[in-house]
């Protein structure tokens, strides 16, 4: 019988049914970072039990890292130690850690990619929602929790219930100026930031198709903003050639077993799907969103959502909600909102391609007069190819500045955060409140060039107005 | 590891409306530097609980009235968003047993079961009907039976279920999995010997 990618590759990683009916998952690769690792560490030791296979987990450092701090110790006291405290557990344990000494450093979905780790046909798991990303190259990968982290380091599996599969194809052809970032706030604005619970999201059509691997991994990113607890695109002559020669990608004769074997995980045609959801390329404008989840949407040609025109008094609600915390005005267009800070970065667009394109476009540009700008590559490097390019320079020309790899901006754990009600233009992947550092700083979701068309005119702006894109 | 067998929770209760009430709201990000999850329970909704100044401001939680609630309402899609475990620790930490929602985020849902606290789903118009009673009376007392799947307060009860997998694994006082995955050791070693890419 036809079968998707995600049977496939659950039914070759369960070990076995639990008491209460869930699967105990094999994970081929465990990712781990410092934030959500160390409480995981310590369960281990309170239970005496052992990493059961440390040759498959792989740390780095993120979300604390200082962006304009290479020595340590780090100004915060408590930054340092969690550093310390994964560094400690990764030599203890003979975990390969990517730390900052390395060269390898970065975000968690960034680095996986990168090295080669991140394969078809393989379970992943990380303490971090967006483990999501690495389902761009056709592995099924999870989100856990600190507690599942320990189970994971202990067993190398996890106890879980399947998912039904939803298929998301969007057929046609982007028009000029519209990303994948843009793809992935409308499927989540189309269907919900909760639409996808239950489901894994499985992602094709010509859009995919066509899609590089840094714009699979953006849309699959973001598959958890729409509830999903992962999402995949088939693998394929674009993810092969991306992993060809990469550290951890099979070498030699064992390349070509490698391709046949990934090219068998590839959902099978006609196979059945729990839901199918068509989206027509042509119908993605540059989005935009103008409230306190990444549902709350528009194009940039829209207006600001009016309470007093919701159909029901649930939508009325979140609406007056949103807008009183984004104090922005309903009715209002969302083009020429004054912005403070743009922040080009993180999982979803902290990649080569994404400063490419918008060095491309920003070269021999002014950042606007009392915006703060800052450009953080995903990692160590991103970060050195862009350098190489000449790319930082191009972008401190403009009046960002060019920081070092890691989380940064999009959750704010480091010294990067906005200040007061600030507004920001932000390439990352939440616009909860508070999610920028300040309990009460605003977040505006929004593709990379969007962000840098924002932070030239100073505020909200159609990148293919001020960029002039046409094709 | 002999578990508690958790099939009901009673006490007061207090309802946080809102839907999508992120985990970020319920443990802001900064209060994560933190290598052990002690002290997170004084943090739990930081942000909509304190005013700029750090002084309280309008939240059901700082309402005296609610003091020492142990069991947990609000609305849709409860626990969005990051996969941080300190989202539940918090709610743990803070007193609260077991949450009840109009519908839960995923990867939340799972934390809190493996932490023993069960998110039980009840109809928008039966939480309304529960909160408004709680308001009338902050102190009614208020029991979750999770193996019955319904709530009782003052002489009325509404449907509140824990989707299966999880009520069993908390009736049965098997909802931290470390034991049995442990016991599958063997098992899994032996499916990694023969899956190639963990084999090489």
């Amino acid at each position: 019988m036809a079968k998707s990618l995600f049977e496939k590759v659950w039914a070759a990683h369960a070990v076995r049914t639990l008491a209460n009916g869930q699967t105990q998952l094999l994970i081929g690769t465990h990712l781990i970072h410092e934030v959500t690792s160390p409480q995981a560490f310590g369960m281990l030791r309170d239970l005496g039990l052992k990493v059961a296979m440390p040759h498959r987990t792989f740390a780095t450092v993120d979300h604390i890292v200082p962006t304009d701090q290479l020595v340590e110790p780090y100004r915060d006291p408590l930054a340092q130690a969690m550093m310390e405290e994964l560094r400690r557990n990764c030599a203890e344990s003979g975990i390969t850690f990517f730390d900052r000494a390395t060269g390898k450093q970065g975000i968690v979905h960034i680095v996986g990619p990168e090295q080669g780790i991140t394969q078809p046909g393989t379970t992943i798991a990380c303490g971090d929602s967006h483990t999501s990303t690495h389902g761009a190259f056709g592995a099924v990968a999870f989100g856990i929790g600190t507690t599942q982290i320990r189970d994971v380091l202990a067993t190398q599996t996890m106890a879980l219930g399947k998912l039904k599969v939803r298929r998301i194809n969007v057929r046609g052809s982007l028009r000029p100026g519209v990303y994948a970032k843009d793809v992935i706030l409308h499927i989540i604005r189309v269907l919900g930031v909760n639409g996808g619970t239950g489901y894994a999201y499985e992602y094709g059509g010509e859009v995919f198709d066509r899609f590089s691997m840094e714009e699979r991994m953006t849309v699959c990113n973001m598959s958890i903003e729409g509830g999903a607890r992962a999402g995949y695109v088939n693998p394929d002559q674009t993810t092969f050639d991306y992993l060809r020669g990469r550290p951890y990608s099979p070498q030699g004769a064992a390349w070509e077993a490698a391709v046949e074997r990934w090219c068998g995980f590839a959902s099978d045609p006609g196979c059945p799907y729990d839901d199918v959801v068509n989206i027509d390329a042509a119908d993605i404008a540059p989005t935009v969103t103008w409230g306190i989840n990444p549902g709350q949407g528009i194009a940039i040609t829209e207006s600001i959502p009016d309470p007093a025109r919701a159909t029901a008094a649930d939508e009325r609600a979140s609406i007056e909600e949103a807008l009183a915390y984004m104090k922005l005005r309903p009715g209002a267009a969302i083009k020429g909102t004054r912005i403070d800070v743009a922040f080009i970065g993180s999982c979803t667009n902290g990649r080569l391609s994404d400063f490419r394109e918008v060095a491309r476009h920003v070269r021999g540009r002014r950042v606007a007069p009392g915006v703060k700008a800052i450009a953080v590559p995903g990692s160590q490097i991103v970060a050195l190819q862009c350098e190489k390019e000449g790319i930082d320079q191009v972008l401190r020309d403009a009046g960002f500045e060019w920081r070092a790899a890691g989380c940064s901006m999009c959750l704010a754990m480091n010294p990067d955060k906005l200040v007061g009600d600030q507004l920001c233009a932000s390439s990352s992947n939440r616009n909860f409140k508070g999610r920028q550092g300040s309990p009460t700083g605003r977040t505006l979701l929004m593709s990379p060039l969007m962000v840098a068309a924002a932070a030239v005119t100073g505020s909200v702006a159609d990148a293919r107005e001020v960029f002039a894109v046409h094709s | 590891m002999a578990l508690e067998k958790i099939t009901a929770v009673t006490g007061r209760a207090v309802c946080v409306p809102g839907n999508d009430i992120d985990t970020d709201r319920i443990i802001p990000a900064r209060f994560m530097k933190c290598v052990t999850f002690d002290g997170l329970g004084e943090f739990l909704f930081h942000d909509v609980r304190k005013k700029a100044d750090g002084t309280d401001q309008a939240h059901p939680l700082n309402d005296p009235r609610f003091r020492g609630a142990t069991i947990l309402l609000s609305g849709a899609n409860f626990g969005c968003g990051s996969s941080r475990e300190h989202a539940p620790q918090a709610i743990q930490k803070h007193g609260f047993r077991a949450v009840v929602a109009e519908s839960f985020a995923e990867i939340f849902f799972g934390n809190c079961t493996t932490l023993g606290i069960p998110c039980a789903a009840a109809a928008r118009a039966d939480i309304a009907r529960l909160a408004a009673a709680l308001e009338a009376d902050p102190a009614l007392p208020v029991t979750l039976d999770v193996a019955a799947g319904e709530i009782r307060f003052g002489g009325q009860s509404i449907r509140a279920e824990v989707r299966p997998a999880a009520r069993d694994a908390l009736i049965h006082g098997r909802w931290d999995a470390i034991g049995e995955l442990l016991e599958g050791l063997p098992a899994v070693q032996a499916l990694a010997a023969r899956t190639p890419y963990l084999a090489a």
